[in-house]
């Protein structure tokens, strides 16, 4: 019935339309098309302004409207964060003094030279003065954009400079969840191959053969456990199809494409906890979102980031199983039973298998 | 170089009702073909497999229309679902069926709607629809060529666009739904069938489509150019060529490059899909076993992709540009400013187009070093897009404006342009584009520039030409509202879209409401779907005004009307001269064709491009 509704006003306002269309030209044929073109004319001149007018007064309305909606996101929480946000804001002031310019002129020139009977066009086709001051001052421009954002281009994708303190942590994706392993007590992260993938006890396919993979600690939620100051190396892949790493307070984002391992690094700069305080909402949390579409749950590929101080982050590595032992129990049973600790490891299995489904 | 002998090949059914026979104008002598064929067209020849260009031209376009209506309608279904995540339509569930039970959207057909609606108004309706239409409709009238180069292959050219769009079309109604992958595709999600319902028998008509449109694609370009090259009448030398017939030249330069080598990706995954082979896959386990697929590379489809993709967005930007330029100096009653720059900076972003294609790429993982290369070569197309937009600004200053419904339409075009243009100055900047990659600041920025500016070129261009076309003016009154509930209306559904990329919120997400991070954008969402609604209702407006116009618009004057005073050649002829163009001998051109100046003889001020030089005068 509302549908009807809809069709019927919609209708009733295309008849309307056509019929202020066509009495506009009875008008005009009856007031004489010239004067009636003249008048239109003077009108249409002065919208010109107007239009201007309501696109910058849009424009500054938008911006004081979104300010408060993109706050919490124009804190940058890494390094790198830092130096796009400068890298932005040399572009943004570029580019909009180039806008505000031409736009006014655009619409400045087609009101002051609009048709008022009076004008006398100018026959002005050419000026190779000109033409060269607007090759060199764009050319210019683009150069001073390029350098600053090539240098900041590499500063991100250049490997962690040498003899720095490192985390590595693997991130993988598939339809429709990341996971995440941590390098066990070795720093290594072992091998994998994708034909070891089982969704029961081995789900990024690790290679049980290589020693370094059996104290890796996997969280099949994707969870990233960051350290404040510590550069963080990525390193990223897919079980199935392209996703993305998408990390928005950290501006950083990298493909995981299935078959390469890409990697990036960043060093975050404000824990989780600080940025609860620093964004006035005590639910805050970073988020690791999927940016590449990869299918039906595209949208719900979410994974939490959090930022913690050396300490916690150690408290937190402690508690963690190593995914070797959550997924071959058996042969941990005899040891635990000798330390006494059946009834924590039991636990620990019971919450890994609810996460895992 | 005299043409006229070029056209000597097909002269032969070059007739019409009201002038007979076609004189020729080449000294040979034809009476003996004419007669056969003459009065007895079948309608179905005029109209539907015509190999007039004037009649191609007009199936490009309201062949387009019905696209850019179909994939306009996709929107406004999608833009429902991102306004409203909480809410049921019935209209949904009456459109998409069992898609939509309850009047809720299923995310598959969310992303099939967002893929379609892509697919098809890049390609169907921007390049086909706006190429297409202006390249066969005014090529030969502006050049003074009898027809294009090749009459049949351009029919052909329409027939198999018409069957790529009747093979897309069916795509929407098989049971897995149509494409889902996003207009771009990309393996491995296109070319396994376990990764998404949509890349299943939707996907094979996909790239059947695409497929039937890049032969399409491929015979229109051909003939265009060979047209534009051979078969200009005798005086047209190139640099006395309108700039819209420049910008098509390019056009369908950049086309036949390019097009050839998306085929080629479309056919490498009809093998992946098929055929067991693994140009782009490699160690993937799905849908609960490993795929035996290995060695392959995903990143090399988007190499194929984007070294069409790429070029393909100037492919949609010249003839609205080329169009524009036209339109501005025609209804400012001015020249052109810096015709010789025009040019260079088309060639210019034509031969740049080919080297920028990486810049879609920048968070694939590739070497960062190409990554650097593939900045420089973005941020160079800013030169040449600036200076078309300087001379742009510099031919309406000091003009006598006149604000015609096309008039208006480019100026829209010009300020669109900018504010598109300028940020992908932000996008084309690696170390920007690594947050702003993927986010709703990039479906802003293509939005505005290639999408809203080029319909705007698009629009112009049927205003300005229509009475051309049809011998009658389209409904002015109609034609403001149209254009001021578009052009304010695009800037509100897009530019805080900006915003919502600054603020890192990913592009192609069915419903954001679980998302700390990106949910405060609930009530914007919502001011934009309406925003957009409207606008799509604002253009079937024009679709009205476009259809009663044909039959019942304002008749304009005279035998060879040109109500605008423009200088170029298809204003010489009548409106319907039949097939052949000129009644009698096509016309020869003596000047440059924006001779925006007062003409002594007649006391206008403007002089055509027919116009024999007067004593004394120098050419421009």
């Amino acid at each position: 019935m509302s549908g009807l509704l809809i069709i019927v006003l919609v209708t009733l306002i295309f008849l309307v339309l056509y019929q202020l269309g066509r009495s506009s030209e009875m008008i005009a044929t009856l007031q004489g098309e010239e004067e009636f073109d003249k008048k239109r004319n003077k009108w249409l001149g002065y919208s010109m302004l107007g239009v201007f007018a309501v696109l910058m007064g849009g424009i500054v309305y938008t911006h004081y409207y979104m300010l408060p909606l993109i706050e919490d996101m124009l804190i940058a929480a890494s390094d790198h964060g830092e130096e796009y946000d400068r890298m932005f804001l040399i572009t943004l002031i570029v580019t909009g003094i180039v806008f505000f310019i031409t736009q006014f002129l655009c619409f400045y020139f087609a009101f002051r030279y609009r048709d008022n009977g009076k004008n006398k066009p100018v026959f002005f086709a050419h000026s190779n003065k000109l033409e060269m001051i607007w090759t060199t001052v764009p050319a210019l421009a683009m150069a001073i954009l390029v350098a600053f954002g090539l240098k900041a281009w590499f500063t991100m994708t250049n490997p962690v400079p040498a003899g720095k303190d490192k985390q590595i942590i693997e991130i993988i994706g598939k339809q429709f969840n990341w996971i995440s392993r941590y390098p066990g007590k070795d720093g290594v992260i072992g091998k994998k191959y994708f034909t070891n993938i089982n969704e029961e006890n081995n789900i990024l396919g690790l290679d049980w053969t290589d020693p370094a993979c059996k104290d890796d600690i996997v969280i099949p939620t994707g969870e990233l456990r960051l350290v404040v100051g510590k550069p963080v190396e990525l390193i990223i892949g897919s079980r199935d199809v392209i996703h993305d790493v998408g990390l928005a307070h950290f501006r950083m984002k990298m493909d995981a494409v299935p078959g390469i391992t890409t990697r990036m690094w960043f060093t975050p700069t404000i824990t989780t906890d600080s940025m609860k305080i620093l964004t006035e909402n005590p639910d805050f949390v970073y988020e690791l979102s999927c940016d590449q579409m990869c299918g039906k749950g595209h949208y719900s590929m979410r994974a939490v980031v959090y930022v913690q101080t050396q300490a916690e982050h150690d408290k937190w590595l402690a508690e963690q199983k190593t995914y070797y032992e959550i997924g071959h129990p058996e042969e941990f049973e005899t040891e635990e039973a000798a330390d006494g600790e059946t009834s924590e490891g039991e636990e620990a299995k019971e919450e890994e298998t609810v996460t895992m489904n | 170089m005299s043409n006229n002998t070029h056209n000597e090949g097909h002269e032969h059914e070059l007739q019409n009702p009201n002038y007979g026979a076609v004189p020729s104008n080449d000294g040979h002598d034809h009476h003996d073909d004419h007669h056969h064929e003459e009065h007895k067209q079948h309608f179905f020849n005029k109209y539907v497999f015509s190999m007039d260009h004037k009649i191609i031209s007009r199936q490009f376009l309201i062949t387009g229309m019905f696209w850019a209506v179909a994939g306009g309608l996709m929107s406004v279904f999608f833009r429902l679902q991102l306004g409203f995540p909480e809410d049921t339509f019935q209209v949904l569930s009456t459109f998409l069926g069992d898609w939509a039970k309850g009047g809720k959207m299923d995310p598959e057909i969310y992303y099939g709607l967002v893929t379609i609606h892509g697919t098809v108004l890049v390609f169907f309706v921007l390049t086909a629809g706006l190429s297409g239409t202006f390249s066969n409709f005014l090529i030969p009238l502006q050049i003074g060529a009898r027809d294009m180069a090749s009459p049949f292959l351009n029919m052909l050219s329409y027939w198999f666009f018409a069957i790529a769009g009747v093979v897309m079309f069916c795509s929407l109604f098989v049971h897995t739904g149509p494409a889902s992958g996003g207009w771009t595709t990309y393996p491995p999600l296109s070319a396994l069938k376990e990764a998404s319902m949509g890349s299943g028998i939707g996907m094979d008509l996909w790239l059947i489509s695409m497929a039937l449109f890049i032969v399409s694609s491929l015979l229109g370009g051909l003939n265009y150019i060979v047209t534009i090259l051979n078969m200009r009448t005798k005086g047209m030398s190139m640099k006395r060529l309108p700039l819209t017939i420049w910008a098509f030249l390019f056009t369908a330069v950049l086309g036949v490059l390019s097009f050839p080598v998306l085929l080629s990706a479309a056919v490498l995954l009809i093998f992946d899909r098929h055929g067991g082979t693994s140009f782009y896959l490699s160690e993937i386990f799905v849908g609960g076993q490993a795929l035996p697929n290995v060695g392959g590379s995903a990143i090399l489809y988007q190499h194929l992709f984007w070294f069409l993709g790429h070029p393909e967005v100037y492919i949609i930007m010249l003839p609205a540009m080329g169009m524009a330029s036209e339109i501005l100096a025609t209804h400012a009653r001015k020249p052109i400013f810096g015709y010789f720059a025009m040019v260079i900076s088309i060639l210019g972003i034509t031969v740049l187009a080919f080297l920028v294609w990486a810049h879609h790429m920048f968070v694939t993982g590739m070497s960062p070093f190409l990554g650097g290369i593939f900045v420089l070569l973005t941020l160079l197309i800013a030169i040449p897009s600036a200076v078309k937009v300087f001379n742009w600004l510099v031919t309406i200053w000091k003009g006598n404006i006149k604000f015609t419904n096309p008039m208006l339409f480019a100026l829209g075009f010009v300020s669109l342009f900018i504010s598109g243009g300028l940020t992908g100055i932000f996008l084309g900047n690696s170390a920007l584009d690594i947050h702003l990659h993927d986010t709703y600041f990039v479906v802003a920025h293509f939005h505005i520039v290639m999408g809203i500016s080029a319909f705007f070129g698009m629009f112009a261009g049927v205003y300005h030409w229509f009475p051309k076309m049809y011998g009658r003016m389209m409904n002015k009154t109609l034609g403001y509202i149209h254009f001021f509930i578009t052009f304010i209306g695009a800037y509100v559904i897009f530019w805080p879209m900006h915003y919502e990329g600054v603020a890192g919120m990913p592009r192609r997400y069915y419903d954001f409401t679980s998302w700390e991070s990106f949910s405060q954008f609930g009530e914007l969402n919502k001011m934009i779907s309406i925003a957009a609604i409207v606008v799509f209702f604002a253009q079937l407006l024009f679709l009205f005004n476009y259809f009663v116009s044909i039959w019942r618009g304002k008749k304009v004057e005279g035998n060879k009307p040109n109500p605008w005073g423009s200088t170029t050649l298809e204003w010489t002829t009548a409106v319907d001269p039949g097939h052949g163009n000129w009644p009698g001998p096509i016309p020869e051109v003596h000047r440059w064709a924006y001779d925006f100046r007062p003409n002594e003889k007649d006391g206008t001020d403007f002089i055509m491009q027919t116009e024999p030089l007067r004593e004394g005068e120098e050419e421009h």
